[in-house]
Formats: C-alpha cells, structure tokens, sequence
C-alpha cells in the first residue's frame, strides 16, 4: 500500500501503477493547463479584474484572428527555439536553465556579424550569422557542462549565474558602443543591413526562422530515436553508472549535447534581431529562456510537441501583452501563469506512476 | 578617513548580507531534510513585497515584517506539497515556485510602485556600539539584522545538539533508515522547508521593510540563488554561512562603491561582479568538497516513497 | 500472527499465513525469495499492513500500523542491509527516533551508559563514540542489534544474519543468539538457504513457499534435505555438475593489482591472478573487502593505481571502459537496476545497452531498427524474459527477469571472452538461480572464462574449478575446488590464514 491521505472519513490512496496507459501522456498536459488558468483568474480578480472578460479578450488576442495567430506564432518561434535547446540537455540529465543566458549570447553575435559584415549578399550573411549565433550559444552552453564534469559544479547554479552575466553584457552593448542614436525612448543598437534580415512570411511578421525551427524540432525526434548519439543521450539521461558501465564518453556527449542545446537556444536570439526587430533592442526577451523550461516540460521533452506547447504559450505572452492596457494588469501576470501551470503539470505528474483510489473508511 | 571607508564598507556588508544569511539559514534546514528548494528567489521578493504592501496599509514595521514571513512560509508549502507528497521533480518545482513569485510580486505590487515608507529603523545596541570599530560595525544595524545573529548559534544548537536536529539530519541521509526508526519523514521535511520558508520570507522584509524601504519591481536581483551558492559554500553548517554572507555582502558592497566612485569598468560588468563571484566560489567549494569528501545530504532530490516493492 | 493475506499489484505475497513463536525460543523461518517470508516478517513489523488476517501479542490482539507500533510492543528487527547511517555515531544511530531523556536536546552520554550495559550481557562488543563508517561489518551488525534491545525488543526479528559474516563470526553471532534466548527472548531467523545453520541453532522451523506455510515443525524432527524439498516441492541438486574443461591458454591475467576505494584507502593490494578458457574462478570472501572494487577495476569502473590487467594477451589496464568492452569482457554486475539497466528506458534498448556498436545492430551512426529487434526477439525467447512488451520499461521487471536480462545481453556478446558477474543469484528464487547457474556452465562449455564473485560460498564451491580466497584486498591462496575445505576457507576469509606465497 502506498501513500494514504486521510480527510475526515475519506480516504485516499496512492496506489503504484503496474503499466502507464497512453491517453495520460495528453490529458495531464491539458488538464494542467486548464487548472492554471482557473486558478490564474483568483489572481486577477484580487486586481479588480472579471477573469471571463479578462481571458476572452487574452483568448481573443491570442487566438482570434489571423492577424492574432501570427503574432502568437512569432512569439512561439524564441520560445520553440529555447525550448528545444533545453529540452535536449534535459534529456541527458543536465539541468540547463541558461536558455536565457544563451539566447542573449546568440542575439549579441547576430548583432556582431551584421554590423561587422554588412556588405555582404543575403545568401551568405543569414548563414554565417546563424552559424556564428549558433558557435557562440553553443560555446556559452558547454561551459556549465565542462565545469560540471571536471569540477562537479552543480549547473543549476552556473547557468543561471550566466543568464545574469550574458543579460548585462547585452545590456552594456545597447547602452555602449553599439548604440544607436537615432533611437530615442527606445535603447536599441543600430538596425540591421537589409540584406541580413531574414525575411517573412508576406503580410506578417512571420520570419523564415519559423521553419528552421520546425526543421530542428523534426531533426532532434529523428536523432533520439534513431542515431546512437541519440539512444546515448537517454541512457546517460536515464542513469549515469549504466552509462559508464556501457562505456558511453560521458565528458564528450555531455559537451557535445550542450553544445548542440546551446547553440539551438542561441538560434532563438539570433531570430529575434536578424528576422523580427532588425536590430537588437532593450528587453527583447520577456524571460523567453525560463518559459522554455515550462514549455518544454509540459511537451514532455518530446521535440514533436514541443512546437505545440510553444504556440500555446506564444499565445498567452500574446493575448497577456494585448491585455495589458485594457485591463491594467502588468504581463507578470503571465509569469505567474505559467509557473501555475508548471506547478499543476507537476503535480498531476505523479499519476503518471500512481493511480488514486478513492474510499470511505468505517 | 580610511577608517571610516573600511569600517563603512564592513558595516554595509553586513548589512547587505543579513539578507542572504537568513535565506542560507533556512535553505540550509530544507536541504539538510533532503530537500533542495529553488524557490527561494520567489518567496524571498513575495516576503519583500508583502512586508512592504502591508506597511503601507498599517504603518507597522513589525507587523510587516510578521506577514512576510507568513508568507515565505506558506508560498514554501506549495514546494512542499509539490515534492514531498506529490514527488515530484525538486528541481523545477522549486524554479516554478520563484517564476510564480517574481509573477505574483510583479503584478501586485505595480501600485507601490514609488510608495516610499517608514520602515524599520535602524536601532543602536545601547553600549556596544560605542566600543570603537566594532560598535559601528556589529551594533548599529536594524533589527532584523540582529535577529539574524541570534538565529546563527540557535540554527547550530537546533541542528546539533537537539533530537529534532538529529532526526533532520538522519533524514537528510537516509530517509528510509529514518522511517524505518519511526520518524515521520514528510513530517520532518515538511517542517524544515516550511523553516526555509519563513526565514526567506523575512529576508524579504528585511530588504523592503528596514533595508531600501521601497518597492522595486524584481528588488531580489538573484538574492535567492546566491542563497544557495551560499548554502553550499557553508557546507550545510549554519556557523559558516556567516562567511559566505559576508563574503557575497562585501563583493556586492565593492561593486556598488566602485559604481559611485565611477571607476572607469563599466557599470555592467560591475554589476556582474556578484554572479562571477558566485561561479568563482563554486569552483572553489567543489575542489574543497572533493578533498574532504563532504557532500550533499545524500538524499537530496531523492522524493521518498515507502513500502514499495 | 493468524491469517496473514497480502498481497502487492499482480502478486499474492502471502496466503492465509499462520506463525507463532514463544518467549525463549529460537524459531527459524526458511524460504525462496518470492515465498513470502520477508513479506510477512515486514507485516509483523508495521512495514506493510496485511489486507486480511490478526496478530496476537501475548494473547491480546494488536494492531500494528508502522515500526513504531511494532517497537511499542517489543518487536524489534534486524535487517539484512543495515538501516544505519554512515555520518552519525553508533550512539546517534541508536537513540535516533527515540525520545531523548533532556528534550529537547539530546542525552547522548545517557546513551551511551544504557548501550554499554546492553553490550556486556548480551556479548555485543562497541564503541558509542565511533562514527558509524569507521567501524566493521561485524560491529555494525552487532549495533543493529544493540537498536533492537535499546527499545526494549522482546521478540528479534533477523533477517538474514550471517549473509555478510566470515564463519567465525557467525558462530560468535550464534552464541549472542543463545544468550538472547536464555534470557528469554524470542528470536525469529529468516533466511533463503542457509540450512546448516538453521538446523544447528533453531528449536522450531517455518517453511514457506509461494506465500502459504508449508510447515512447522520442531528442528530435532527434521534435517536438511527434508527441509530443502519443503522450500522448493521437489529434490533440488545441491551441487551442480562442475564440468571440468582442461584450460591451458590463459585468458584473464591479473598482474600485482593495487587500487584504492571511494574513502581514500587501500581496496587492493599485490593482487594476481590467472583464469583459463571455459574456467571458472570463483572469489571467496566476506563483502567489503576488495570483491567490489577488484570488478570494477577489471571492467574499467575504477582505476588500478599499479599492476597490470591482460586480456587474451593484450594489455587493458586503466584503459577506457568502451576499449574494455570491446576487448571482450562482460559483466554482470552487483547493483542491477542501479547499474546494470537503465530503468526507465524499454526493454529493448536495454538488451542492446553494452553492444549497441556492433555491426550487427548499427551503422556508424544510425541504429538499425529491425536487426534490433530480430535480436530482442531471440534474446527474449531463449532466455525466458518474462516482459509485457519490449517497449515496456525495464524498471517493471522482477529481480529474476532483471538478471535474466543482464545475462542475456552479456553472454550472447559475439566477442565474449570473460565475464565477470557479481552475485549472480543474490535475492533470486530457486528456478531463477537454477536458470543462471546452468547458462554460466553453459557459457564455460563454450570456452569462456567466468570471474564469479559472491557472497554465497555453496555457490562458489558448487560452480567454480577453482576458488581465490579475498581478504582486506589480498589474494590469500587459490585451491582447486575439489580439494578445498570449508573449515580452511573460512579461516581464510576471516584473515586467520596469511596469504600463501
């Protein structure tokens, strides 16, 4: 018998699970969501505000039009990016909360390339600059893992601590030697050359860096099932001393999975300046890294469902931006909202392994 | 004149860390259960807030300062609940717990914005402060600061030399040894985080209540995960989280003289001071830890289940 | 304890169970893993509660819900794996729990006074200062015990107590049992197949098999093969046919190896050793005194700060794990869910956890789904893995399927020239031991070298040509094991003996 939590004459159990039926891998997930937002609305009425005005409106500026939907997809496209770089490294069992840190490096070194090589054609710059975007996120993400192995420092700590050094650093960029003047209220560094602009979707802000995106989602499915780095990944995820007693390289797949995390979180800042703002702006991320950690987990790790779980919180970034001045309410709101929905996918987790019977006592 | 600078600057250290020193204390009692709790940032800045949103409406320092304190508590509950009953991941339980604290705080606290209150003052101890040096240094602080030299040698007896200690500590080891000697271990947990919590939640108030005595949105500026660095570095012993307090108090104090002395660094790279320190005191603990073979409470990020085959 | 019934998801532990035990008496409880002994033994001490079923304390019907109850009512358990903690003292870990005499704070040196008083009439031997990891196997059992009594135990509840013990230390035990018994102390021994001793000091004998009582007699009416087909329902083999191959050509060569363990200190020290094709050695000795640390350091798991390790000729000394493997070494390790798998990974991934690379399965690469698969199939075929599926997770298999798993993959590996497997049947009932034994026979017959490491010495003596006695990481002398004596390698394992040069 496992855990048994008594109310009153109500007993209930939590009874271990023999197999995992399939339909809670879906139902979890959206039940979280649902909760959050209920539970989201007590917080909105302690402000003054109606929960089913305010969430209709959200709902509508997320979701209501196609000019809305493109705009959640914009959003979405950071937020797919990060998230599959933390999904990635989380799958090998390293804690990487520098999607953040990582994905200011990357929109730092887009602004480097394209202020440094403006002259040079479309077709050569957008691919450089991914390159260099990716090389530099990548860099920036294998330091944890290299202090991790080598030093056993717990990377919770150092990724974070990075996140805070990459975002002054973008920050003294901004205000320092790559600013522009021309920019008023506004503190952004200059604009980007117009071939190193990554086009968009005709009538939207829809940038290209969408389908590489989806491309990396597909190709790191592909990779876990059928490579053997990918099948290596899992195991060193799954439990260290197997690893090592099947002789997999720890040092070498760790580096090389944070590399290829940190430079796909990298691709997320790079396609915020070369394709979305033209230019590297002050705050561009509302905290666009540590949303990924919540939307990566609630896709499970599962590459495929990871651009789902993107669009969803795309839109809630949307809609809580569009509500802002209408309802008053500030957008940390939507922070509070997703940590409650990572709270609920937490919680409702554990039926995953148990299953809950419910009885009256005598 | 040098004189006053160093006994100024040790001074404001000290200041600066009470903070951090009791978000250690507190951190220090959860992780000894076996419980690693992330959340520390959020409770802290909801202490901070709730200290200070409940000064405005009651002028009361103390009274504030209770409340936030509640509610460190009750927010680390929910970090409780999440990891020890409904074993879940401690890591990201703990990390959506600061998310929905920096949220919350967010949203709420946009009214005080500007709001500026007569918080705690700063209380000289009647005749210590007078002895030279020392005095200004140690004895001219506010209360909450003095509070938190109490809870140092309290923290090492509760730990060390009393049976609940001794419980915390076996459960931080072994859970299943502890359980099997009739000690509750979710109880036990339970209560430790909920000790993390309160004292987060007043090292909130400290910083909104008797240090700046205004609300600033996102005031925590990563107070809670230096918290934990510290709690490393102090190898889970109350007596040298002190020094790690101080230490990170006196780099955040030099970053901010060198900010006003407008040395030639930039105002960044001095702001980042702090965080590389953090990194650079990682390394150096995880050489020391390596060399006296002391670890983490064993059972860390473990949930505990029993009887189960 | 009157009709016991419990039972966990799929299983039926323990069927309408009834045991009894009188103050004073020794009285043993014997069966496989799986039969239901330490089921009930755990119900008896409030780990689980039975679903049906009473249990009566000197006539008076109790209710025990945890191992608080339990204490409360004077029964006390000793466990097979200590539940002591390394970090705290032996004074610590006894009073742990218990109300302290100055609460809130603790009275250690009260403690200390009442364990010492406890150590001299029952014979138990410590030191309440010590920390707990500084001190021997031996004394760390002896505090387990000193627990019990310090709460007041009536009844002793021992779970395998002489599995970690040289045989001298077992009869020191045996004398601390008596003693417990004249004082009037009920004690209940349970053990898997340590028949021998069970004859020589219990007054009455339990035996179980697949969760019901088989039957309860008086030991002097009783003996050992009685016994033996009571536990399995048929006549068990006690000796497996040693098929005895001429080995000339030496495949595992361990030259003057030196290696330190996790707390800094010497684990081995000059060890040599030689095994032939299709032999087996087998390493005799009481746990914690090299076994482990001499597996690891031969498959790569630790590195041998001097000597060397040859395989087939070839040198492998401290080289990476992957060249090791590859160099044809198996293994079958101790831990196997903690090392040998990884759980929650399928059960087909997990069959192809060391040999992944082969060309058989895989490309540079890409894995090759179908081979893969053909070779699951087989794999779960010939060696009986009892699985839902092979998506299903590893952590779902019972220990016999577990280790059926882990041999399976190891044994069928095309370049295998030694394996080396630690406790192979440890915790596994008697068709599952029976299943390991035969395919390491058959595994010798194909010309293969085993290194078996165990603690069970009947198992070592039953498979190997030859036996290594091990003793504080020293080789004390290797015999043939045909002419070995039990009495002498006991000596040996004990470290009475000094190594033969």
């Amino acid at each position: 018998m496992g855990l048994v939590v008594k109310f009153g004459s109500i007993e209930i159990e939590f009874r271990k699970r023999a197999t995992r039926p399939r339909y809670l891998a879906y139902l979890v997930p959206f039940v979280a969501v649902i909760v959050a937002l209920l539970v989201g609305s007590v917080l909105l009425l302690s402000e003054g505000v109606d929960p089913l005005t305010a969430y209709l409106a959200l709902f509508n500026t997320a979701f209501g039009n196609p000019y809305s939907l493109s705009e959640t997809i914009v959003k979405a496209i950071p937020l797919m990016l990060a998230a599959l770089g933390t999904a990635i490294t989380f799958l090998a069992g390293f804690w990487n909360i520098g999607a953040e840190g990582q994905l200011q490096m990357g929109a730092l070194a887009a602004t480097w390339v394209t202020l440094t090589f403006s002259g040079l054609p479309s077709f050569v710059i957008i691919p450089w600059t991914m390159f260099v975007a990716f090389a530099v996120g990548g860099v920036w993400g294998m330091i944890p893992a290299f202090f991790k192995v080598k030093l056993g420092m717990d990377e919770i700590l150092t990724t974070l601590m990075m996140n805070y050094v990459a975002i002054l650093a973008v920050t003294y960029f901004i205000y320092g030697p790559w600013r522009d003047p021309a920019a008023y209220g506004n503190p952004r560094t200059q604009l980007v050359a117009e071939s190193a602009r990554i086009p968009a979707i005709l009538g939207t802000r829809i940038h290209l860096t969408l389908f590489v995106a989806i491309g990396i989602a597909v190709l790191l499915y592909w990779v876990l099932r059928r490579t053997k780095f990918g099948l290596e990944i899992r195991i060193i995820g799954g439990n260290k001393d197997a690893a090592k007693y099947a002789g997999i390289n720890l040092f070498k797949n760790l580096l090389l999975v944070t590399l290829v995390g940190g430079g796909i979180a990298a691709l997320a800042g790079m396609g915020e300046v070369s394709g979305l703002y033209y230019c590297l702006p002050k705050s561009f991320s509302p905290g666009y890294g540590y949303t990924a950690v919540v939307v990566a987990w609630l896709a499970r790790l599962n590459p495929l469902a990871i651009p789902v779980s993107a669009f969803l919180f795309g839109g809630l970034l949307n809609g809580g931006y569009g509500i802002q001045m209408v309802f008053a309410v500030p957008i940390a709101l939507v922070n509070a909202i997703q940590a409650l929905v990572l709270f609920f996918v937490l919680a409702l987790s554990i039926f995953y392994e148990y299953n809950i019977i419910v009885r009256r006592r005598r | 004149m040098v004189q006053d600078i160093i006994v100024g600057f040790l001074s404001t250290s000290i200041a600066v860390g009470t903070s951090l020193l009791l978000g250690a204390i507190g951190e220090i009692f959860a992780e000894r259960s076996g419980v690693m709790n992330l959340g520390v940032e959020g409770m802290m800045i909801m202490g901070a807030l709730s200290g200070f949103l409940t000064l405005t409406l009651t002028n009361d320092p103390w009274i504030a300062t209770l409340v936030a304190t509640l509610v460190g508590g009750v927010m680390s509950l929910i970090h409780a609940v999440l990891s020890v009953t409904l074993r879940a991941n401690q890591i990201l339980s703990g990390l959506a717990l600061t998310m929905f604290g920096v949220g919350v705080s967010g949203t709420l606290g946009r009214s005080l914005l500007g709001v500026s209150a007569k918080g705690l003052p700063v209380v000289p101890i009647p005749v210590l402060s007078e002895i030279p040096y020392i005095g200004p240094i140690l004895f001219q602080h506010d209360p909450i600061t003095y509070i938190s030299y109490i809870a140092v040698p309290v923290a090492w007896v509760v730990l060390f030399k009393t049976e609940f200690g001794l419980t915390v500590r076996a459960v931080g080891e072994d859970p299943g040894v502890a359980d099997s000697l009739g000690i509750n271990v979710y109880r036990t947990r339970y209560v430790c985080i909920f000790i993390g919590g309160l004292l987060s939640g007043l090292a909130g108030a400290f910083l909104s209540v008797a240090y700046a005595r205004m609300w600033i949105e996102g005031m925590t500026a990563g107070r809670g995960w230096i918290v934990i660095v510290i709690t490393i570095f102090s190898m889970w012993n109350p007596v040298r989280a002190v020094v790690g307090a101080f230490l990170f108090g006196g780099v955040t104090t030099l970053s901010f003289i060198f900010q006003g002395l407008g040395v030639g660094i930039p105002a960044e790279v001095l702001l980042m001071m702090p965080y590389l320190f953090t990194i650079a005191v990682l390394l150096v603990v995880s050489q020391e830890a390596v060399r006296k073979r002391i670890s983490a409470p064993t059972s860390m990020y473990k949930p505990y289940v029993r009887g189960e085959r | 304890m009157k009709g016991i019934t419990k039972s966990f998801p799929g299983v039926l532990a323990t069927d309408h169970v009834d045991f009894d035990i009188r103050s004073g008496e020794i009285h043993a409880l014997l069966g496989e893993n799986g039969a239901g002994k330490t089921t009930l033994m755990n119900i008896l001490f409030g780990l689980y509660q039975a679903e049906e079923g009473e249990i009566y304390v000197d006539g008076r019907r109790v209710i025990i819900n945890s191992p608080k109850d339990a204490i409360n009512l004077g029964i006390g358990m000793v466990h097979q794996l200590f539940r002591l903690i390394p970090s705290l003292t032996v004074a610590e870990n006894t009073v742990l729990g218990l109300r302290s005499s100055r609460r809130p704070f603790l009275d250690l040196d009260v403690a200390g006074k009442k364990i010492t008083e406890l150590s001299e009439r029952y014979g138990l031997k410590v030191d309440p200062k010590a920390k707990l990891w500084q001190v021997s196997v031996g004394e760390q059992q002896r505090v387990e015990i000193l627990k019990a009594l310090y709460r007041g135990a009536k009844v002793l509840i021992m779970d395998e107590p002489t599995s970690v013990l040289t045989p001298q230390e077992v009869s020191e035990l045996m004398g601390i049992m008596k003693k417990m018994a004249a004082d009037g102390l009920a004690v209940i021994p349970f053990v898997t197949h340590k028949l021998r001793e069970v004859m020589a000091i219990s007054d009455r004998i339990t035996v179980m098999r697949r969760g019901k009582v088989v039957a309860t007699m008086r030991t002097q009416d009783t003996n050992e093969k009685d016994l033996a087909m009571k536990m399995v329902g048929r006549m068990v083999l006690f000796e497996t046919e040693t098929v005895r191959i001429p080995s000339e050509r030496v495949v595992l060569q361990l030259d003057k190896l030196r290696a330190i363990n996790d707390k800094g200190l010497p684990a081995l020290e000059d060890v040599s050793l030689s095994i032939g094709e299709g032999e087996i050695l087998g390493i005799a000795g009481v746990a914690g005194n090299g076994q482990t640390e001499l597996a690891e350091v031969i498959t790569g798991l630790r590195r041998a700060s001097e000597g060397r390790i040859l395989i087939n000729g070839r040198e492998i000394t401290n080289k990476s794990t992957r060249e090791i493997i590859e160099a044809g070494i198996g293994h079958a390790p101790e831990k196997r869910m903690e090392t040998g798998v990884v759980p929650d990974l399928s059960v087909r991934e997990n069959l192809i956890l060391t040999n992944y690379n082969d060309q058989s399965l895989s490309s540079r690469f890409l894995l090759d789904r179908i081979s893969i698969d053909r070779h699951v199939d087989k794999l779960i075929a010939d060696f009986g893995i009892m699985t839902p599926g092979k998506d299903s997770q590893v952590r779902l298999l019972s220990g016999g399927n577990l280790q059926r798993l882990i041999l399976a993959r190891e044994v069928t590996r095309k370049n295998l020239s030694v394996l080396v497997t630690v406790c192979p049947t440890r915790g596994l009932d008697v068709g599952a031991t029976e299943f390991i034994r035969n395919t390491l026979v058959s595994l010798k017959k194909k010309g293969v070298a085993i290194l078996l490491i165990s603690e069970d010495l009947d198992e070592i003596l039953s498979l190997s040509d030859r036996v290594a006695v091990i003793f504080k990481g020293r080789i004390i002398d290797v015999v043939p094991t045909n002419e070995a004596k039990i009495d002498e390698i006991g000596l040996m394992m004990a470290g009475a003996v000094k190594t033969a040069e």
